[in-house]
């Protein structure tokens, strides 16, 4: 579903990503878990296109996201031929925006109607039972400022549901809620894992969470993969060093 | 220097009848110039062709550069040898207009930046296109926070008004200065435009803070 094909990315001399290359599967729930700095957030960002690569390719679905044939060369893909592609693609922020000046149901409904073609009917149809998925029923008519941060995350990614994304990246979903709302906002991420046929790729510091709703888990370091194992191998008995190091300093702390 | 009531009272509707009028048109119609104007150089200033901004970055830096009434003589009196002619009032509301759409530029251009980068990157992660995010998450985010700002350029603007006298619009000042020259005595009529621009300017900038604060409360 998702191929990283030799990856670079920079800032300046700032080497983030070297070289970069793994897959994922159809369905697969893949978390990067690593130091802040190793690139993990990057991953997420080139996918979402808010980010161009350096160097390399990235195939989403079979299709190449970052670059398209010109001729017989490669050459790096416009706004327009992203914005196809990355209509598969959606993504929940650490920060949630959700968009302040609309209502719940409008946040949820604008993106289906005017990128997909839904009616205004089918769109609240879709909203509404997303809304139920996620918990806030009553909260349609509600503006993002009146609700709590665990409530606009799971507005967020009702709002990410409604594309019908094969692919969904999440980025530090939890990491700005404050600790009482994250387990709800986990559990019902792992709920929409088991029942749909969604790719995940997930960036967290939420290891119990990793650990219980992965099929894979890669450390990264220094903009590269250094262990690519299941969690329960990966969290119990991991190969390398820095593995342990960093597994280590996060239990420790929580 | 004494005052005389009498022909303070003769004068006073003149000045506030028909000169009040029309420093209110000029007034209106000029900041909805500048308004429109700004928010188009705002977002051409934003082009993604270099040249587009290069365009808009002189324009703005010419227009600031040069005094308002060379603007308006240069409207007045250069234009027409191009064939371009316009009546005094219409000058005025377009040139002064034009002027401080360079101001409400950099103002939009503030409010713009001020929104946060997420919500361009929501926008993306939707697919939404360009056009939509502008339209339904950008500005309606960025032009309630500069609405008192530009409330604060159009009373600036109120109080630039009297230049278009120059062209021989009889706004306040100018019914004001026509009535002295017919007596030849100024010290009424002059003070009656001055208190006129002291209560306009005044009330004005009471509902800008009332703005300002509503605006302070919804944020």
């Amino acid at each position: 579903m998702i191929h990283f094909d030799t990856v670079d990315k920079r800032f300046g001399d700032n080497v983030v990503l070297d070289g970069l290359d793994f897959s994922v599967r159809p369905g697969e729930f893949v978390t990067l878990i690593g130091p802040s700095g190793s690139g993990k957030t990057t991953i997420l960002r080139l996918l979402m296109t808010l980010e161009q690569v350096s160097g390399g390719q990235i195939w989403v679905g079979g299709e190449c996201l970052s670059h398209t044939k010109r001729g017989e060369t490669w050459v790096p893909a416009d706004d327009k031929h992203q914005r196809v592609v990355r209509k598969r693609i959606g993504m929940v922020f650490q920060q949630f925006n959700l968009f302040p000046n609309m209502k719940v149901l409008q946040n949820i409904t604008e993106a289906p109607i005017r990128v997909l073609g839904l009616s205004r009917v089918d769109a609240e149809q879709r909203a509404r039972d997303l809304l139920e998925l996620v918990g806030l029923s009553e909260k349609v008519d509600a503006h993002p400022s009146q609700l709590s941060g665990g409530q606009q995350q799971r507005v967020a990614i009702a709002r990410a549901l409604a594309m019908r994304p094969d692919v969904l990246l999440l980025d530090e979903v939890t990491s700005a809620l404050d600790p009482e709302l994250v387990a709800g906002v986990l559990k019902l991420l792992k709920d929409i894992a088991e029942t749909t046929d969604i790719t995940f790729l997930c960036v967290t510091h939420e290891m119990n969470f990793a650990r219980d709703v992965s099929d894979r888990v890669l450390m990264f370091d220094q903009g590269q993969i250094v262990e690519d194992a299941p969690p329960d191998k990966l969290f119990t008995e991991p190969d390398h060093e820095r593995t342990k190091s960093f597994l280590r300093a996060v239990l420790d702390r929580g | 220097m004494n005052w005389d009531w009498d022909y303070a009272w003769e004068v006073l509707p003149d000045i506030v009848g028909e000169g009040l009028r029309i420093t209110l048109e000029v007034t209106v119609f000029a900041s909805l110039v500048a308004y429109v104007l700004g928010l188009a150089l705002a977002l051409l200033r934003r082009s993604p062709f270099a040249v587009v901004r290069w365009i808009v970055w002189g324009f703005i830096e010419f227009v600031r550069s040069t005094p308002l009434i060379v603007q308006v003589f240069f409207m007045f009196f250069v234009l027409p040898n191009i064939g371009i002619t316009l009546d005094p009032v219409p000058t005025g509301v377009l040139t002064i207009g034009l002027h401080y759409a360079t101001y409400t530029a950099e103002v939009y251009r503030a409010g713009i930046e001020a929104v946060p980068k997420g919500q361009w990157e929501a926008a993306t992660a939707l697919s939404l296109p360009r056009g939509r995010t502008w339209t339904k998450v950008i500005l309606p985010q960025a032009i309630p926070r500069v609405l008192p700002a530009l409330g604060n350029y159009s009373i600036s603007l109120l109080k630039e008004t009297p230049i278009l006298l120059t062209i021989g619009v009889l706004d306040i000042v100018g019914a004001a200065y026509q009535e002295g020259s017919a007596a030849f005595r100024y010290v009424e009529p002059i003070t009656i435009a001055g208190v006129l621009f002291l209560i306009l300017s005044y009330t004005s900038s009471l509902l800008v803070r009332r703005l300002e604060r509503r605006v302070a409360r919804s944020n």
